[in-house]
């Protein structure tokens, strides 16, 4: 039996164990934690669970993303290109690819569906104050303007000549420009306007990003199909350019809010996709820019680094939605 | 048809979880799994597609009101049915693109699980964290402010099992008198912290499931100040379009060379 002064010693050991542990998120002198146990106790809240529900959305959701920028960006190249007097070449690949883009996307959102044969419900109604309903809307149109834009093209060059094709290749090339920059940019406005923080804290950012992203791809794209021209050299400065700019700006702004761009999982390969994009594309364009390895380089660091970042985005809202501490810190600042 | 609401009172909830089992039951639900969470008598621990009660344990070092008793070592347990708060501007439901989360008659928000097609965008809408997808079914499901019963001239189930009144279920303006006058009282009583937690100076305009609560809101994990989503898509619009216009403006100078 113990005394009563060595049971006091004893429980006050444990208190102070405890204590530490609440803390530091780790038991000193013990072993390495597993999951979620100690929890840091950052201010209050329920046993540290998440007071909101993470994304649900699978791997399929940002490649769609990634193909979506990539689709509606080229679109809107190929009638950048046909407006300025760009090669028929180059504007019959990037038509091709928005199109290709425009087929590939539907199918990845319906595989993302907890009920598949249910997709159409998603044109059952349109709602401009749903981004997720203006999405499904701004997808099928884009799929249709880029399909007559494509069609047009195609019977033009193979010699139909025809006022009436002219007209409706334009018309094909402009709607497809205009939708496709809302594609590259809704999805960004999407996951900018939800609950989650580290998604609505940084609405104004992602469709700047997203946006950029998508240019840097349809371009690096371009490139990598051999078009090594000046506006796609261009183009890879301007978009590895504003997304070093960017990555620079999350960098230096700390603000409790951004944790899981820099932390964790989704810190990580946000840092990579950002440095991939940004410097590493840009630095390649500087000093070997004027060889065509160098260029194709560029091109496919960018790439690799978009398709990261739209994976690190969705698992920053995650882990954002896990932590009900900057949740709560965030509501009481405002 | 008049609003209806609830009325969840946390002073007077004993932890019994009949609002959780009646809930389980009238509504046919699967259960949560069996596992022990180790957060006090909790082992639900969230609202979530299966659960649409869930009462919460809460362990203090705190005294209770004006308690005599034990105040050199405060502590006091603290309980609170959570439910959907079927708000005035609900995020799941601007959310849903299908049009299947609709506002019934009676003020609530409700799914229709003929037409939800899983798309999963309600369940990051909603500032409360209460809708889930249901894994193995694909559709997401909440508190259906047992829309069925209502209809037929009944109460929702949890109100009718709780046994202390703490689930209270009436028209909106009547609770939300009821609710004043009861933390009117609670303080005169000596629970001084005691307060109505109903989100109206918000963008979610207030709450139709509101509750008393004693503390913080953070304790209860109800968010300070819920904001709905919507509220958010004037200045990410606005970024888009100032992006896309900059974008387009970069493309045809690249092409302009």
């Amino acid at each position: 039996m113990k005394s009563g002064a060595k049971l006091k010693a004893t429980e006050e050991r444990l208190e102070g164990i405890r204590k530490a542990a609440a803390e530091a998120a780790q038991v000193p002198g013990g072993v390495r934690p597993s999951a979620g146990s100690p929890q840091k106790r950052e201010g209050e809240s329920y046993y540290g669970l998440p007071a909101l529900k993470p994304p649900v959305w699978t791997w399929e959701v940002p490649l769609y993303f990634f193909l979506g920028g990539i689709a509606g960006l080229s679109a809107c190249i190929g009638f950048a290109a046909q407006l300025l007097h760009g090669a028929p070449e180059l504007i019959r690949l990037c038509l091709w690819v928005g199109l290709l883009g425009a087929a590939i996307c539907p199918v990845l959102l319906i595989a993302d569906l907890g009920r598949p044969a249910r997709f159409l419900n998603m044109l059952r109604v349109f709602k401009v104050r749903s981004a997720m309903s203006l999405g499904a809307w701004i997808l099928a149109a884009f799929s249709g303007c880029a399909f007559l834009g494509v069609l047009c093209f195609e019977l033009l060059s193979r010699g139909f000549t025809n006022p009436l094709f002219t007209s409706l290749l334009w018309l094909g090339l402009t709607s497809a420009a205009a939708t496709g920059l809302l594609l590259a940019s809704y999805t960004a406005v999407l996951i900018g306007a939800t609950a989650i923080p580290v998604w609505s804290e940084n609405r104004r950012l992602l469709p700047a990003h997203f946006l950029t992203s998508g240019l840097g791809c349809s371009a690096g794209i371009l490139e990598l199909a051999g078009f090594l021209i000046p506006a796609t050299q261009i183009l890879g400065f301007a978009a590895s350019g504003i997304e070093t700019v960017i990555e620079i700006f999350l960098e230096v702004r700390k603000r409790p809010v951004d944790a899981p761009l820099h932390n964790g999982r989704s810190g990580t390969t946000l840092r990579i996709a950002g440095l991939l994009e940004g410097p590493a594309a840009l630095l390649l364009r500087v000093f070997w820019g004027s060889v065509p390895a160098g260029r194709y380089a560029a091109a496919t660091c960018f790439l690799i680094g978009a398709l990261l970042s739209r994976y690190a985005w969705i698992w920053a809202g995650r882990a954002s939605a896990c932590d009900p501490h900057a949740l709560f810190r965030l509501q009481r600042k405002a | 048809m008049a609003v209806s609401a609830f009325l969840t009172d946390a002073s007077l909830c004993i932890g019994c979880k009949a609002c959780e089992v009646a809930c389980k039951e009238w509504n046919e639900l699967p259960d949560d799994g069996f596992e022990w969470s180790g957060h006090s008598y909790d082992n639900t621990r969230a609202l979530g597609a299966s659960t649409w009660r869930h009462v919460l344990f809460l362990e203090q070092k705190q005294s209770m009101g004006s308690q005599l008793a034990g105040i050199n070592e405060p502590f006091r347990w603290q309980f609170l049915s959570d439910v959907c708060k079927h708000c005035a501007n609900a995020g799941c439901l601007e959310a849903c693109p299908t049009g299947s989360i609709v506002r019934t008659e009676v003020g609530s928000v409700f799914v229709q699980p003929d037409i939800c097609n899983g798309c999963g965008y309600c369940v990051v809408s909603c500032p409360f964290g209460v809708i889930e997808k249901r894994p193995e079914d694909g559709r997401a499901f909440k508190c259906t402010f047992c829309y069925d019963r209502q209809k037929a001239g009944l109460i929702p189930a949890c109100a009718k099992a709780c046994p202390t009144e703490s689930i209270q279920f009436g028209e909106l303006e009547v609770l939300k008198q009821r609710g004043k006058k009861r933390v009117q009282d609670l303080q005169e009583r000596g629970y001084s912290d005691a307060r109505i937690y109903d989100p109206q100076e918000t963008s979610v305009g207030g709450i139709h499931a509101f509750s008393v609560i004693l503390g913080e809101p953070e304790a209860y994990n109800l968010p300070p100040a819920p904001e709905v989503p919507t509220a958010y898509l004037k200045s990410a619009w606005t970024s888009a379009f100032i992006s896309a216009a900059v974008i387009f403006a970069i493309i045809c100078a690249a092409f302009a060379f």
